[in-house]
Order: C-alpha cells, then structure tokens, then sequence
C-alpha cells in the first residue's frame, strides 16, 4: 500500500505501542523490512493523546497537521482480516486447547480492510473534497469520551508501565488492575497488561479476565466498533 | 506525567500534559482555566485538581502518576497533538517533519 500511496502524497507511519519496547517489537520491524517511519511507543503516548483503545488503529492527519479521522480499526488489504472466513484454512488439530480456541474466537471478528483501504485511497487522491475526510468538529466529536473514570484508568496504567519498566513488575499489577476496572473497554490496557504475565494472554492468578474469556464476553463481533465510512 | 514530588517546573508540566501555566491561567490552545497565584514552580495537586486530572499515588516507591484531564472528549482539538517519539533505530522522529504531506498512521502492537 505505501508503495502504491507514497507517490500520491501519503506517508505511512507505524507506531508500535508496547511497555516493553523494541525488545518485543524488533523481530517483527526486521521481518517487515519497511521503508517508513517505524515508531516505538514505548509508554504509550498514542492511547493518552489519541484515545487509541486498541490495535490496530488508524489516524489519517492532513498536509497542515490536521486530524481528519480520529483512531478507528485499521486492516490492512494483505492481512490475514482480509482473507473471507471460508476461505481461511482449518483450524489446525493438535495445537494447545487455548490456543485453539482463540483462532476459533478471532475468526468471529468483523473488519473491512477493503472498505477501510478503498476510503483511505480516495482520500489519498481528493483530499478535503473526500467524504470520508471529516471537518474538525466531527474529528473531536468522534474521539473519545473521557470523563473521571477513564481518566483515572489513565494515570494508573501510567504508573503500571512506570513500575513495569523499572523492574518492579509485581507492583504494577495492582496499577494495571485498576485500570482494567476503571476502563473496561479499552483492550490496550487489558492485552499489554495481560501479555506481560502470559505471551498468549489467556487466564491466570493475577488478573480477573483474558482475552478468550473478555471477548466472548462482549461477542467477538462487538471486538471492533464498526467502520463508520 | 510520573512524579516523584506534586512540584514540578512549567516546562515539564507543558511538555507532558499539553497545558501552558500563564498568568492568565493553564492554557491549551484557545482554552485557558484560570488558577491561584502561581510561583515558578507549578503546584500540581492544586492544577490537578483544577483542571479534573486524578492523581494516583503509589506510597512504597514514593511517586504519583498524573492522569490526563477530565474532558469532554480525548482530542481537544483536531490539531495532531506536538508528539516526538523514537524510530526503531533509535532516532527521534517529530511528526512535525512530515507537514506538507498526508500521513496515515497505523498503531500497533507484537502481543
């Protein structure tokens, strides 16, 4: 896509948010071998300034710095979202039950990487004249909610990376907990806080969910709000 | 913003949560939130608690952690905030630098 787009005028950039950073992250910008900016946001600025609550997550920003879409999920055409369900392979036998049983789950989460890609490439091409170009007060009205108690989800998710990061990972737990009470819909605190105990982010001793169990809560088609294009 | 006093410099205060002290108040853009009689030095609590921002304490490692403040909606405005962040490669990146084009930019995660 940006080989495609960049000649028009876009650049992509990337934002890896991870507590952990280019630790976690580096492995997969190798194998990428990308030719844009490639960002590591390591204290995850995009959620606080943003309101990104999960990945992965599009913002389209004008010539002048302007935001004309605020976050929304942002597929890709060559991923794996992009493949219709009855065409994707069996789920495979023999791996771990859990394992399992997230592919199950994934394969029930709505996208629409051609609607959303096909939208971001008429934007590409017309600028302020696309409709999908949205005028400022639109762009704010969209963004997030933040009233007291995703505020306060806020400030102990920063205190959790902070503990993380300096080491005292027992310490963070209470912080990243808070968090998760306070704003349960946001998936970046749950699955960053989750992935740090468990790679596979499934159940364990510290946290009340994971992710199988959260999304079947809510319905895997509710995973991702719909593109509203 | 992690603390590990309520004083902080105005610059530093600036630089991580958007809000200007001047002697008309804490401004952001074309908002500005009258407060007391402020020194050189920004005394968070009082900003804080003025501005809705939850302030959480963490007593064994003697810090606080400043939560953003209490809003409306995240984005303020629908300027792209001032951010600065590392490349892969360790090279600091203004989005600054890409005015004059479009970016589409993508979050995401290896968990």
């Amino acid at each position: 896509m940006r080989e495609e787009l960049h000649p028009k005028g876009l650049e992509v950039v990337t934002v890896a948010l991870d507590v952990l950073g280019l630790a976690k992250t580096r492995k997969y910008i190798d194998a990428a071998n990308q030719t844009h900016p490639s960002l590591i946001d390591q204290a995850h600025r995009l959620d606080h300034l943003l309101g990104v609550v999960n990945v992965p997550s599009g913002v389209w920003i004008d010539e002048q710095g302007v935001v004309v879409r605020p976050p929304e999920p942002a597929f890709p055409e060559l991923s794996i979202a992009a493949i219709p369900v009855d065409r994707l392979p069996p789920v495979p036998e023999g791996i771990d039950r859990y394992l399992r049983d997230v592919v199950v789950e994934s394969r029930k989460i709505r996208s629409e990487p051609h609607r959303y890609v096909a939208a971001l490439r008429d934007w590409v091409e017309n600028g302020s004249r696309s409709r999908f170009a949205l005028a400022p007060q639109e762009v704010i009205d969209r963004s997030r909610p933040r009233p007291p108690r995703v505020a306060l989800a806020a400030a102990h998710f920063e205190m959790g990376q902070h503990l993380q990061r300096a080491g005292f990972a027992e310490d963070a737990i209470p912080h990243f907990r808070e968090a998760h009470r306070a704003q349960p819909d946001n998936w970046i605190y749950k699955r960053q806080a989750w992935s740090l105990v468990r790679r596979d982010q499934g159940p364990t001793d510290v946290y009340d969910g994971d992710w199988l169990g959260d999304v079947r809560k809510i319905g895997a088609e509710n995973y991702y709000p719909p593109l509203e294009m | 913003m992690i603390l590990s006093a309520l004083r902080t410099d105005r610059a530093t205060f600036q630089r991580e949560t958007g809000w200007d002290i001047k002697p008309q108040g804490a401004c952001r853009g074309e908002v500005c939130v009258p407060l007391g009689e402020m020194g050189e030095e920004v005394d968070v609590a009082s900003v804080a608690e003025r501005l809705g921002m939850p302030l959480v304490h963490e007593q064994k490692h003697g810090i606080w952690a400043v939560g953003p403040e209490t809003a409306g909606r995240v984005l303020p405005s629908a300027d792209f905030p001032d951010l600065v962040l590392p490349t892969w490669q360790g090279d600091d990146f203004d989005f600054r630098s890409l005015r004059g084009q479009k970016i589409f930019l993508l979050a995401w995660a290896s968990w």
